[in-house]
């Protein structure tokens, strides 16, 4: 009972741990402020939450497995929000995103070129 | 597994950092603040367990709910252009402030 009990917890601790890593090369590598966000915003409440349920499971007092589901409601709460108020603020304040120039005028062509060859063709 | 996932928020938290430092606008600042502030929160919750003490859990809980009243703090002090995002090589539309 004891070995499934570290078992569980440490495949919890992994996966929130591998998440939290993710979140951060996200955040170092991404060309855009709007990705960053995503990369962070994304990763960041699931990587918390994990490492948060793989240390209830760790837990043998009540008290302070009371005080990890604060912490994870917490968590679960504030980070989505945060999130939702930085890219509203951002975008409210002048910061557009980065488009691709180039695939955007080659997207916009292409009905363009298609109406052109059907046109040419009878 | 507890200290290497000590050690992957320490990665984490480096991470942040440095993209806090060499963040070119504004909000890349306050999003690595607030995912540092979320990650030491998990420290703290990890440290706790590392070292036998649990009661680093209120810590923890307190951390949280000031980086949380911090980061809308500054975003909303931000909605008063005294932080209108200015600088030219950002593709930002707004000009004059």
């Amino acid at each position: 009972m004891d070995i499934i009990i570290i078992i569980i917890s440490g495949l919890c601790l992994f996966v929130g741990s591998f998440l939290c890593v993710t979140g951060g090369i996200g955040i170092l590598r991404f060309p855009d402020f709007y990705t960053r966000m995503h990369a962070v915003g994304v990763t960041d409440t699931l990587g918390a939450g994990m490492i948060l349920i793989g240390l209830m499971v760790l837990s043998t007092d009540f008290l302070v497995f009371a005080k990890l589901v604060m912490v994870l409601l917490l968590t679960l709460l504030v980070g989505p929000t945060t999130s939702h108020v930085l890219a509203k603020a951002a975008l409210h304040n002048g910061l557009t995103p980065t488009v691709d120039k180039g695939a955007a005028k080659k997207n916009a062509l292409e009905p363009i070129n298609n109406e052109e060859t059907t046109s040419s063709n009878p | 597994m507890l200290i290497a996932a000590t050690l992957a928020i320490f990665v984490a938290m480096i991470l942040a950092i440095v993209r806090g430092i060499a963040g070119p606008t504004l909000y890349d600042r306050i999003l690595a603040v607030n995912m540092f502030g979320t990650k030491t929160v998990l420290l703290i919750s990890l440290l706790g367990f590392v070292m036998g003490r649990p009661e680093f859990l209120d810590i923890a809980i307190v951390y949280a709910l000031i980086n949380f009243i911090s980061v809308i703090g500054v975003l909303r002090y931000s909605d008063t252009n005294q932080l209108k995002h200015t600088s030219d090589n950002n593709k930002s539309t707004k000009k004059g402030f």
